[in-house]
């Protein structure tokens, strides 16, 4: 951002007065675009918005785009009553699997980035390439393994498959993040007698906190909003996290779009306000997954 | 690092050692168990026969292609394909048009940034639940257009039975061949422009074992299926591209802007002084610089849509062909008609699908990293 603004006040002062006409109409048209293209990404919003504010008599399809004639929060509350439980449910899910997820991957990032050991440069994408297989390839094997150890249909045996796919996203967030550490910095560490664990004890986790802030958010994000897990090892509804309870709200055969709008936004609702409040290391985590470390 | 610190490298392996034993078992153990059982004849029935399933070799895969009674896994194939194609096109498309439109110094950009990113925080879920609504064919999207005195849209979205470009199956090879044919004819002809002519003759060589390979191996015979069977183009993918553009378009976005940020302001201001307009700048300049971050982008998104599911689910996949995919077909074969064997098969061909996008990807980036 301070980057743009120093180049912003550096092209202004080399802008040549004759091309600043023709300048200004690009400006009309480049706002234009922007606001067109951001009320076009709005319509999904608004139209949660005035559905769930509507009671179900006011939900039909000729006044659909309508705003509510009288406001009612009646779809929340029905929701909330449809919802509450399996939306606790995700929050039982999401903390531990992002805590623990979290903490294995700061460990398994410092051992690669500072213990580099012969075999690591095998290892270390052999274990990013399980971040983008496609569940379908371990289901199988995973649902009779989780049957076997008594874990399936519970959110124990979610949670440790969530900590267990998380490892290579949390690993390689991690082991970009400390391979920007100095190794003097480490290596000061060493040489006041500290071993492995009290480097990372003393040296590495009193500067962690941006890259914990990252993995959790991500963690937090991708856990709350998975679904294909959770449809599969997870059979009762009591049990279920929010994203296959809503599917069940929205499958169901009596169709209230009022209550289902509602359902969405509350379901929507704890990335959203994480994404809002801490967008930055929200991005941060987004390309973290795509452009290489 | 650390060299002397022996007892504290051993230390370092053995706290390494659980992920690396989990990652084993989860991931490879697990591939090597489904691609064991795909390999069989295994179902409910079988397995409350208590019977040990039987060797079938590669049949559950060759029903797959060329099973008669089934052709389900083509549909998905065909519906892959297209969605892939169209879903990058408007991801790219759209991510570099608002990146550059940003990268105006406008302003309230964090404002739109947040607007056009915010869809990357939701649930595939909550998309599905949303767009559905929004897709019904006598209300939704379709009626907007008479706000503004326009006839109301007539488009069934992802319920529409229309289907275009059509095929025979039977040609899919003799396709596939011709589409590999022409990558490498560009592939040749553009190292050619660069003046790598031994890489060109490389991709030459290729282009003509494939053009050999068409004219007397009749790749046609590859489908071996006994009779004609029309595919095609379905409508209602436009719908899921819609949504699913909606909802990752902002994430292109965030890497081509990630990537323009990086373009220095002296660079294109040298490109003004060579007497470049503002247009000029970007195709000369900029754009070509961000050629990576395109590939980059398409590996990405490429590797999701390969992978979609659930979205499709809440759309309806499952119970409608027209919008089905091989990740739906495989959750609905395994879990609901419990045919394990041809549910693990179709997975192996979803990961062979991935893996031939990933690994060359994960090489490369690795590899680079390795360098430098």
């Amino acid at each position: 951002m301070s980057a743009a603004a120093q180049s912003l006040s550096r092209q202004g002062a080399t802008e040549q007065p004759v091309k600043s006409s023709r300048r200004s109409i690009g400006r009309y048209v480049v706002y234009g675009l922007l606001i067109l293209f951001a009320v076009m990404f709005l319509i999904p919003v608004y139209m949660v918005l005035v559905t769930s504010f509507k009671s179900i008599d006011q939900v039909n399809l000729t006044t659909m785009w309508n705003f509510p004639t009288n406001f009612t929060l009646d779809s929340f509350t029905r929701a909330f009553e449809r919802l509450a439980p399996n939306f606790f449910n995700s929050v039982l899910l999401v903390v531990p699997a992002t805590v623990i997820s979290a903490a294995l991957g700061s460990m398994n990032g410092y051992v690669l980035s500072k213990w580099k050991f012969p075999g690591a440069n095998v290892i270390f994408p052999l274990m990013l390439f399980g971040m983008f297989i496609p569940y379908q390839a371990i289901l199988i094997p995973l649902v009779q393994f989780l049957r076997g150890i008594g874990m399936y249909g519970n959110l124990y045996g979610l949670i440790m498959v969530h900590v267990v796919y998380g490892i290579p996203i949390t690993t390689l967030i991690f082991r970009n993040y400390y391979a920007e550490v100095p190794n003097e910095l480490l290596e000061a560490g060493a040489i006041d007698g500290a071993g492995f664990f009290g480097i990372y004890w003393n040296v590495l986790l009193p500067i962690s906190l941006p890259g914990f802030v990252v993995v959790i958010i991500w963690q937090f994000t991708q856990i709350w909003n998975e679904f294909l897990f959770g449809v599969t090892i997870i059979t009762q509804s009591t049990s279920q996290p929010i994203t296959v309870a809503l599917q069940n709200l929205s499958g169901s055969q009596i169709v209230e779009w009022n209550v289902q709008m509602a359902g969405a936004f509350l379901a929507a609702l704890p990335t959203l306000l994480v994404y809002i409040l801490l967008g930055r290391y929200f991005i941060r985590g987004l390309l973290a997954g795509s452009i290489k470390g | 690092m650390f060299d002397r610190l022996n007892r504290d490298r051993i230390t370092a392996i053995l706290m390494l050692l659980p992920s690396i034993v989990l990652v084993a078992v989860f991931v490879y153990g697990f591939i090597i168990q489904t691609g064991a059982t795909s390999l069989t004849d295994s179902n409910a029935v079988q397995q409350l026969s208590r019977m040990p399933a039987n060797n079938v070799g590669m049949r559950n895969y060759e029903e797959l292609f060329s099973g008669v009674l089934n052709n389900r896994f083509r549909i998905d194939v065909v519906n892959t394909v297209f969605f892939t194609i169209l879903f990058i096109a408007v991801c790219l498309g759209l991510g570099i048009g608002l990146a550059i439109l940003l990268d105006q110094k406008v302003k309230g950009e964090s404002l739109f940034r947040t607007i056009f990113l915010f869809p990357m925080a939701l649930s595939f879920v909550v998309t599905g639940v949303v767009w559905k609504w929004l897709f019904n064919p006598t209300s939704g999207l379709n009626v907007l257009p008479t706000y503004i005195g326009l006839p109301p849209g007539t488009s069934n979205w992802f319920v529409d039975e229309g289907r275009v470009l059509e095929f025979n199956w039977q040609d899919f090879g003799l396709i596939i061949a011709f589409v590999i044919l022409g990558v490498v004819i560009a592939l040749a002809l553009w190292q050619w422009s660069k003046k790598q002519s031994q890489a060109a003759a490389f991709f030459a060589a290729i282009a003509l074992l494939v053009l050999a390979w068409i004219t007397f191996g009749d790749p046609r015979q590859m489908t071996a299926l006994p009779r004609a069977e029309t595919h095609g183009f379905n409508v209602a993918l436009i719908a899921v591209v819609i949504a699913a553009g909606w909802q990752m378009s902002g994430y292109t976005m965030a890497m081509y802007l990630a990537g323009l940020r990086g373009v220095s302001e002296e660079l294109r201001e040298a490109g003004r002084v060579d007497g470049c307009n503002e247009i000029g700048v970007y195709r000369h300049i900029v754009l070509p610089l961000l050629a990576p971050i395109t590939l980059s982008a398409i590996i990405i998104l490429g590797h999701i849509s390969l992978k979609i599911f659930d979205l499709v689910y809440t759309l309806g996949g499952g119970d409608n062909l027209y919008i089905d995919m091989p990740g739906i077909n495989m959750w609905y074969t395994t879990f609901r008609a419990q045919e394990f064997a041809r549910g693990a098969a179709i997975a192996m061909i979803m990961l062979l699908m991935v893996a031939v996008v990933i690994v060359p990807y994960l090489w490369s980036s690795l590899r680079g990293e390795n360098k430098s």
